[in-house]
């Protein structure tokens, strides 16, 4: 089932130097499935996952021919209206997890707000439910990281931390941008499982943003490749090492190897066809 | 001689029920030119050594050795134009109303600088970023773009040291491929001395000599990368981490 589809998708930046285009017509769909978003450095994903939120500020343009959340097209929607769709049935993890934290409120209260905002439930109970949470995403000292402030975690903290917070309203949708980037094999491991557990039990719609390919071929289901705004190959995330995009073939290139070790990594050669080339859908 | 030496450093922050022991006796040597990883779990401490190294670290003990000179209490001025870091999160190192110009140009004064301009062109170039995003502020730029001004400013200073936190984990692979081949290329011009945390252990493989395993605060294992490399790590949690990043 399509829970979200979206058409036509463009972001804009006017400048003194004339308009840049960073997403440019992007369609795709999303089922209960893990969706992964790669490509290289500055090629859409994050305004992509932003836009879908209606989160580009201006100067900032974003057009769509069509949103739509469970048929419901999120364009014609109110900034308020838009409000209550964020958080509550698409949630985001910010690329700068430290950033997206309030740097003044201790971890625990933030955690609590959040989940009080969406159960009715008394402070002890939020406590208990908080600290849960932060267990869930293998912080081993839960009290004190409760009453530490965001400064006081390290990078990989701070991305468990948001992850455990957007999960909290239960969205029908958790847009990941990049959510494990920092984190060692073990902790992402477990990260990655509750991820699943939810697309898995509760059918919720994954947008996986991340630039390590091997652990979106392995984790995902299906596979958008971006490259100057435009999506120029899709694909089943188990044949993304065959992937045929000569884009797509350079960046499996470029990666280092424990077996094979080598000088110089190879690099991307890119070729303005690439760019030039229409976006390929990613609708089903 | 060792370029880096740290001896059983401990540190720790807050007090009483909310003391953490982020670093317990570590000790490591770096020598002149080498490029050594740490490596490790979520928490265990490896920004915190580096943080440490730069001065950035309040409560500490044990002892910290750079070029020859033991390290303590204040920075002299020069350190930091042998010593630099790039922080583990961009942007909360990049002043929100500085444009990419206004960091690396008033890094470069602060060095001592004159030939400001050519220097931050360059230093663009360096980081494979260009000119058009010179005059950029950090919120006009992507994840990956902010990381590689980071780089540059840290490179700015020309230091023989670069202590390097996860520098290319939100980097996209190419552009991975472009820094690690320009710091591997710096290194070798230069002589520069590295020490790079990561948790992708072929970076590490690629990039480095010698790597540290860390655990809750403590260094469990040193290894070769030959070892790394080979699958042969003797501590149990070291071997859990290689098993689970292959
Ligand atoms: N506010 C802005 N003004 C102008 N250009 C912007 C703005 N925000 C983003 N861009 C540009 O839009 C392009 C796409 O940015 P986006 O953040 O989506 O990249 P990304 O694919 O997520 O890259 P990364 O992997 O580095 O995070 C980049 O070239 C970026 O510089
Ligand atoms: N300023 C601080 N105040 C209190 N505790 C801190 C502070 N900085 C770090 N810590 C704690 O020290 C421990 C080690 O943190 P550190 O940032 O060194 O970990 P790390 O190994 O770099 O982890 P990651 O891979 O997730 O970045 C963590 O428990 C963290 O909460
Ligand atoms: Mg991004
Ligand atoms: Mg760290």
């Amino acid at each position: 089932m399509t829970l979200l589809d979206v058409e036509n998708l463009w972001v804009k930046f006017p400048s003194r130097h004339g308009v840049f285009d960073a997403v440019r017509g992007v369609s795709f769909t999303l089922g209960k499935e893990r969706l992964g978003i790669v490509g290289e450095s500055g090629s859409g994903k994050s305004l992509t996952g932003r836009a879908i939120l209606k989160l580009i500020r201006p100067p900032g343009i974003m057009t769509a021919d069509r949103i739509s959340l469970e048929g419901d097209d999120l364009m014609p929607k109110s900034e308020r209206d838009m409000q209550a769709v964020r958080g509550q049935r698409i949630s985001m993890v910010m690329q700068d997890p430290k950033f997206s934290l309030n740097p003044v409120m201790t971890i625990g209260e933030q955690i609590m707000e959040a989940y009080q905002l969406h159960n009715a439930v008394g402070k002890k109970a939020a406590f208990a439910k908080a600290v849960e949470m932060l267990e869930a995403v293998s912080i081993r000292d839960a009290p004190r990281v409760m009453r530490a402030y965001p400064h006081e975690m390290s990078g990989g903290m701070g991305q468990r931390i948001m992850i455990a917070m957007m999960l909290i309203p239960n969205p029908q949708i958790l847009i990941a941008d990049e959510p494990t980037s920092a984190l060692d094999v073990s902790v992402q491991r477990q990260v990655l499982d509750i991820m699943d557990n939810l697309v898995k039990e509760r059918g919720m719609g994954l947008i996986f943003i991340s630039h390590d390919l091997n652990l979106v071929a392995d984790f995902c289901d299906r596979v958008l490749i971006m490259y100057a705004g435009r999506i120029v190959e899709v694909c089943d995330a188990d044949k993304l090492r065959e992937a045929k995009h000569p884009y797509t073939q350079g960046l499996l290139n470029s990666l280092p190897r424990l077996d094979e070790p080598c000088a110089r990594l190879q690099v991307l050669k890119r070729d303005p066809a690439w760019s030039e080339a229409p976006s390929v859908s990613g609708r089903i | 001689m060792s370029m880096i030496s740290v001896e059983n450093l401990d540190v720790w922050f807050g007090r009483g029920r909310d003391r953490v022991d982020a670093v317990k006796g570590a000790s490591f040597a770096v020598k002149r030119g080498e490029s050594f990883g740490l490596v490790g779990e979520s928490g265990s401490g490896k920004s915190t050594i580096l943080r440490a190294i730069m001065g950035l670290a309040p409560d500490w003990s044990g002892q910290i050795t750079v070029d020859g000179k033991a390290i303590s209490g204040r920075r002299e001025k020069g350190f930091y134009k042998q010593v630099q870091m790039v922080f583990q999160d961009p942007y909360a190192s990049l002043h929100p109303r500085h444009s990419v110009d206004q960091v690396l140009g008033e890094t470069l004064l602060l060095h001592g600088f004159t030939d400001i301009d050519d220097r931050v062109v360059k230093l663009l170039d360096d980081v494979g970023l260009g000119g058009k995003f010179r005059f950029r502020y950090p919120h006009q730029l992507s994840g990956g773009q902010r990381q590689r001004v980071a780089i540059a400013r840290a490179l700015a200073a020309e230091p023989e040291i670069l202590l390097l936190d996860e520098p290319t984990s939100a980097l996209d692979v190419s552009v991975q491929a472009e820094i690690l081949n320009l710091l591997a290329d710096l290194r070798v011009e230069h002589g520069l001395t590295y020490v790079m945390v990561s948790h992708d252990l072929s970076v590490v493989g690629h990039m480095c000599d010698q790597l540290a395993v860390m655990k809750d605060g403590e260094i469990v294992e040193i290894m070769a990368v030959d070892a790394l490399r080979a699958m042969k790590a003797v501590h149990p949690y070291s071997q859990h981490l290689l098993e689970a990043s292959v």
